[in-house]
């Protein structure tokens, strides 16, 4: 039973960690929360959605609806910066954290009035996928399919983040604007074009975990981004935000609580957890896990 | 090389800079001294594209853009900032390949590399190491390492010495000069007036954002008005 839920939890947290890492991303580079950021998962969603729904619930056309989404969410959140954050740059903070609440507030209801979205809940496409059965010592595991695809695109996803951050010439750039956006853009970095990438990237990995999402709980709706978005949020903050390993460990741990939360204690209390340990940990370490001693930056 | 036509800094009601004019001839070495807050940094900062101005700032006959740093990166003025501001969560090697960011002639980066290399044997010993637990003398190296790696045709330096002990201070100096001598036009920014007046060409003075004083660093040097104010009598 323990493992069992170990695993759901682990699936969960996976998803949780696609997407805070956009969180954590961005706020590396530009000390910005997105709370856009959740509604990217559902655009990615939907664009796996009609992606499965013309071309039939396939694996192939799985990994073709999460390229496309990327592509599709990385144009968007690319534009969301350029449009709504890029132009308030250097006004107050408070400024730009209400511009991503509004975004994210027009972005979900605008969904709801385009007709190929609209307000009604849709049945998401299922890979017709055989659930599997193990038997770990003595104890019967059902690992289903979406279960395993979730993993493994995470997983990847996750090692190519990592690839990029670590050995790119980009990833590196991402890296010193982080530290030191001035010392930056005098060392020639062009610090909007990298800002520009971490938005696409970070909007790309929300694709993912949205098409995950809707594979795993299979309905779209366009207020479907804002709880999983706000716990990856928990996540990143739990992790330390800012911090791209932080963001993967914050976000599998939550995932775990909330599946151990939901099967010890009550499902209706797993969110009320979730966000009490947002509060536990501004409390108490609200650095995070992985985070540094929090500099104001100058 | 570079012009500088009546720059103007303002932040917000406090004007930093006025008017201020000079030029620095390829080949030199042309310092600035002045106490803190004369607005030398500011200066730097306006010729990099980091802070808004007025007037006119041209380089090699172009005038220079605001706001966009990095392409006052490539056309070949290049900033050392002040308090070397070096990427201290990234590798000596890393900061190194930042400083090449903007290049485009891949074929000469590795012989470039060595040439850092050469000038500055400690960073080579210490490439895979963070450069946050580097010292203050090998961040100053990293951080005027990382710049030369953009292939400058003139280096803008803000307060080398800072924070340095003497023996150090002597050896910045004296690669300042050798970087000069290998055909890189500098611009020095320094409270140390001894230091700098004694390796550049010629001198400005600046006082509260105001040019006072200008001419050759060894006339500078014999001035009593300098040496009272800057050289400790």
């Amino acid at each position: 039973m323990l493992l069992q839920q170990l695993i759901n939890g682990f699936t969960l947290g996976f998803i949780y960690a696609l997407i805070a890492l956009g969180y954590t991303m961005v706020y590396g580079i530009v000390r910005l929360i997105n709370f856009a950021h959740g509604d990217m998962l559902m655009i990615g969603a939907y664009t796996g959605y009609f992606i499965l729904n013309a071309l039939g619930a396939t694996p192939s056309s799985l990994v073709l609806s999460l390229v496309v989404s990327m592509m599709v969410c990385a144009v968007i959140g690319v534009a969301l910066e350029r449009i709504c954050y890029k132009p308030l740059r250097t006004a107050p903070r408070i400024n730009i954290l209400i511009v991503a609440i509004g975004a994210s507030l027009v972005i979900e209801n605008g969904g709801r009035i385009l007709p190929f979205m609209g307000p009604n809940p849709r049945q998401y496409p299922q890979l017709a996928g055989s659930v599997n059965q193990l038997d770990v010592m003595g104890q019967q595991v059902i690992i289903s399919q979406q279960d395993i695809i979730v993993i493994v695109v995470s997983i990847v996803m996750m090692a190519g983040l990592g690839y990029i951050v670590k050995f790119t010439k980009i990833g590196k750039a991402m890296r010193a604007v982080s530290h030191d956006t001035r010392a930056a853009s005098l060392m020639g970095i062009n610090v909007d074009r990298i800002i520009s990438f971490t938005f696409a990237i970070g909007s790309a990995m929300a694709a993912v975990a949205g098409v995950l999402f809707a594979s795993k709980y299979p309905q779209v709706q366009t207020y479907m981004g804002i709880l999983p978005g706000l716990k990856a949020f928990v996540a990143a903050v739990l992790g330390g935000i800012g911090s791209i390993p932080g963001a993967m460990i914050g976000g599998i741990i939550l995932g775990i609580t909330e599946i151990l939360s939901k099967a010890y204690i009550s499902s209706k209390m797993a969110d009320a957890v979730v966000f009490g340990i947002l509060v536990l940990i501004l409390m108490v370490r609200p650095t995070g896990i992985m985070g540094k001693s929090l500099k104001e930056k100058v | 090389m570079l012009e500088v036509r009546d720059l103007n800094v303002y932040y917000g009601n406090i004007h930093a800079i006025h008017d201020i004019s000079f030029s620095v001839s390829e080949g030199e070495i042309v310092t600035m001294i002045g106490a803190n807050g004369a607005g030398k940094s500011s200066t730097l900062n306006s010729l990099s594209g980091v802070i808004p101005y007025k007037g006119s700032v041209t380089f090699q006959g172009k005038e220079l853009p605001v706001g966009k740093p990095h392409e006052i990166v490539t056309a070949g003025l290049v900033q050392v900032p002040e308090g070397r501001r070096i990427f201290a969560n990234l590798s000596v090697k890393e900061n190194l390949e930042m400083g090449a960011f903007s290049r485009k002639d891949k074929a000469n980066l590795k012989n470039d590399y060595e040439v850092v290399y050469t000038r500055f044997p400690r960073l080579k010993e210490r490439l895979q190491q963070v450069a946050g637990t580097l010292s203050g003398g090998e961040q100053q190296m990293l951080a005027m390492g990382r710049a030369l790696m953009s292939r400058p045709k003139m280096l803008l330096l803000d307060e080398p010495s800072m924070g340095l002990a003497p023996l150090l201070v002597k050896e910045i100096f004296s690669i300042i000069r050798d970087i000069n001598a290998n055909g890189t036009t500098v611009l020095l920014v320094e409270q140390n007036a001894n230091m700098a007046l004694s390796i550049a060409h010629r001198a400005y003075v600046l006082e509260t954002g105001r040019i006072i004083l200008s001419g050759a660093a060894s006339e500078l040097m014999k001035s009593e008005e300098v040496r009272k104010a800057y050289l400790g009598g």
